[in-house]
């Protein structure tokens, strides 16, 4: 008996002398990327586990977006939370007001020696997730921004140029009568109606959406969407709605659909939507900048940020966030970032891989693809930066909710957008007395 | 009437010892959930539980200052009282016509329990897809007959989806329990009845239903619950509350405020509010309908 503990006790001491010396870290990486987007991910994480030994990017898909916050949420309570998380835009200010269960990247980088320079970024890009005292928040791992989609195959049909989409909501408006004319039944139809609509609509026209720049001033932020200028929007898409020029097809992303199949003409939506559309379209395709108001003074300024971006969780051991910080490095090389950004279609992160993608001539052979990128890298404004609310996602809920009120003709433009101002703003006074600062 | 054989335990810890295990479920499983519950319904804490603040009575009062939710009360009413009507009322006809069928019985019942092993989001999202406004198989007959069938806009089709797919996942349980109820009424009260001359409708009117009321009390009590707390799966795959709030029923909104929008202190309270509603429901039932079944 005794020799044979021995002997096994002897076999266990070989083993562990004969691994490596040092042991791998592994750092876990929850995410919501399904199809190609999640080979993409793959792809990221075996690349980077490759070009070192010391650590180990292990991603898991959580499910949706809407799924794996909550997912994350619940492991944090129970201590099992990953060490890296992926997060979409509206769930920034939960994250940032969450101060003990994150740790900014910028101080994950700065701990572990890496050099952290905002300038390489692009600032409606970094911006967004960056804390007001400069240092950054969160990794933007996969931004988005909203562009027109158009179908320029049903753009002949109808008489109209293929290459001269509408730029302003007047010429969308009679483009989509001429198309209607030529048997189009889905002349205009959008995605994500609260985000495009209202919220990227609100930067696009350098017009406020909330006070306090946004939410980006603090938490006594307050809803500003019912303006006269938005009023006005709203009106219009629903006398569009009305003549049968606007078809509502449901909320998210459910009119992503209609247009791959060609049955709707022209479709606000997320500029990563490139990837799909390309994949599923089998007519020719055109990208278009959001239209807007020519007589708004100054719009167009930018559209807002969507997507989502990587934050780091607390309560880990040093060594992780070591690892942590190293991934993220990788992540930032130019040359990951250019061709994640060909890729996917999401936005480049910093300007380096932009210009790389330019010089390599991608934009000339993709037409459009430049399109979401040239509405983001201009100059921010104040009012225009992006839109970082608390309870974002019970208040895109609401956004919905009342602007299918507008649709149906239940409710008119003004009614609608009052209501949801003061739905909202009921959800952002709670927020501001759950997280006093 | 003679007095009952009583066995008592001599030991005073033995029949304890045997409760214990159905004590220690019903515990950990229901009490101390809902105690969770009641106890969040007081509080306000932020998505991670970092800072948890006695809020008192604040999202009680909250959810009486949202319009919308009271809205939700009637939707809600509606809506059960659909689910629950039609699922009984549906199957039971099947389940009279299946007691009647002479050929290929076993077919025509297990065809009819199949639904039951459907998930609920699962069946959702079949009914979705039969009634998409653009694509859906259904959608495209109704535009051919002239409805223009469109959910997304019309809280009346909404409704119509939701309740449809609500009462086909429900129908397998009842229609097996009213079988059931059924092949337990003696034959020899139905040939009787036959034999007086009394028509197959007056039959069942007459002698079936009526000793089918313990079953048909059960079902309703079951059904009742389900269409409160089991459906919002059904109604986040199909319609997501909308258009509006017009399918947005209470349970739906627990789950998505508790689940999504990570508001826990609120959820809870609507958990709290919707279980008191219940056991109300279930003590008038108890109360009031039971009294018109006959045992």
């Amino acid at each position: 008996m005794k020799i044979k503990a021995l002997a096994l006790a002897a076999g266990f001491a070989a083993l562990a002398l004969s691994g490596p010396a040092r042991a791998q870290v592994e750092i876990q990486w929850w995410h919501s990327m399904t199809g190609g987007l999640n080979d993409w991910v793959l792809d990221l994480s075996a690349g980077f586990n490759a070009s070192q030994k010391d650590f180990k990017i292990v991603p898991t898909y959580k499910g949706t977006y809407d799924e794996t916050m909550p997912a994350a949420v619940a492991a944090f309570r129970a201590g099992t939370a990953p060490h890296i998380l992926q997060v979409f835009e509206v769930g920034t200010a939960t994250m940032m007001a969450a101060k003990g269960a994150v740790v900014p990247v910028g101080k994950v980088l700065a701990d572990a020696g890496y050099k952290f320079d905002p300038k390489a970024y692009i600032p409606a890009v970094v911006g967004y997730y960056t804390a007001p005292n400069g240092q950054m928040l969160s990794f933007p791992l996969n931004s988005s921004t909203t562009v027109l989609n158009y179908n320029k195959d049903l753009f002949k049909k109808a008489g109209l140029d293929p290459n001269k989409p509408p730029t302003t909501w007047p010429e969308l408006t009679l483009a989509a009568a001429k198309l209607k004319a030529s048997g189009v039944s889905c002349p205009f139809t959008t995605s994500w109606q609260g985000w495009t609509q209202l919220e990227s609509f609100s930067t696009w026209h350098n017009t406020l959406f909330a006070t306090q720049n946004n939410g980006f001033g603090g938490t006594s932020a307050r809803l500003a969407f019912n303006s006269p200028l938005h009023v006005r929007h709203i009106e219009n898409l629903a006398n569009m709605a009305k003549q049968g020029l606007f078809v509502y097809r449901g909320r998210g992303n459910a009119a992503d659909a209609p247009f791959y199949s060609g049955e709707c003409a022209m479709a606000t939506a997320s500029s990563s939507t490139y990837a799909s559309i390309k994949k599923n379209a089998k007519f020719d395709f055109g990208i278009a900048p959001l239209p807007y108001y020519p007589d708004v003074p100054g719009a167009p300024q930018n559209t807002v940020i969507g997507g989502a971006s990587l934050w780091v969780m607390g309560g880990k051991k040093a060594d992780e966030y070591k690892g942590v910080a190293a991934f993220f490095n990788y992540l930032t090389n130019a040359e990951t970032q250019a061709k994640s950004h060909q890729r996917t279609g999401y936005l480049p992160i910093t300007l380096a891989s932009f210009q790389m993608t330019e010089k390599a001539g991608f934009y000339k052979q993709n037409p459009g693809t430049d399109v979401a990128v040239n509405q983001m890298i201009r100059k921010t404004t104040d009012k225009s930066r992006g839109i970082r609310l608390g309870n974002f996602v019970q208040i895109r809920a609401i956004e919905d909710e009342e602007l299918e009120q507008v649709w149906s003709g239940k409710k008119t433009a003004k009614e609608a957008l009052d209501s949801a101002v003061s739905r909202g703003n009921e959800l952002l006074a709670r927020f501001e007395k759950a997280n006093k600062l | 009437m003679a007095s009952e054989k009583r066995v008592v335990f001599r030991s005073g810890w033995l029949p304890w010892a045997l409760l214990a295990p159905q004590v220690i479920v019903i515990a950990v499983f229901f009490f101390w959930p809902a105690a969770q519950a009641l106890l969040q319904s007081f509080q306000q804490s932020d998505a991670f539980g970092l800072t948890t603040e006695w809020v008192g009575l604040q999202n009680f009062a909250n959810l009486l200052n949202d319009a919308t939710y009271l809205a939700s009360f009637k939707t809600t009413a509606i809506f059960s009282v659909l689910v629950a009507g039609l699922g009984l009322s549906i199957s039971m006809l099947l389940a009279v016509f299946a007691d009647r069928v002479v050929k290929g019985t076993h077919i025509y019942r297990t065809l009819l329990i199949w639904p039951y092993a459907v998930a609920p989001a699962v069946a959702g999202v079949l009914w979705l897809f039969m009634f998409a406004p653009s694509i859906g198989i259904v959608s495209y007959a109704l535009r051919a007959v002239g409805i223009d069938w469109n959910h997304l806009l019309n809280g009346t089709h909404a409704m119509t989806l939701i309740v449809m797919a609500s009462v086909w996942k429900q129908i397998s349980y009842n229609f097996l329990f009213f079988l059931a109820g059924l092949q337990s009424i003696p034959k020899s009260l139905v040939e009787a009845a036959a034999i007086d001359g009394a028509r197959p409708w007056r039959r069942f009117w007459t002698i079936q239903f009526p000793l089918l009321s313990p079953t048909t009390f059960f079902l309703f009590v079951i059904n009742v619950v389900y269409a409160f707390f089991d459906t919002f799966a059904i109604v986040d795959a199909a319609t997501a509350g909308g258009p509006g709030k017009d399918t947005a029923i209470l349970v739906y909104k627990v789950y998505y405020d508790g689940f999504k929008a990570l508001d826990l202190g609120g959820s809870a309270a609507q958990s709290v509010v919707l279980m008191v509603i219940v056991i109300a429901l279930t003590i008038v039932q108890f109360r009031f309908v039971e009294k018109k079944v006959q045992y």
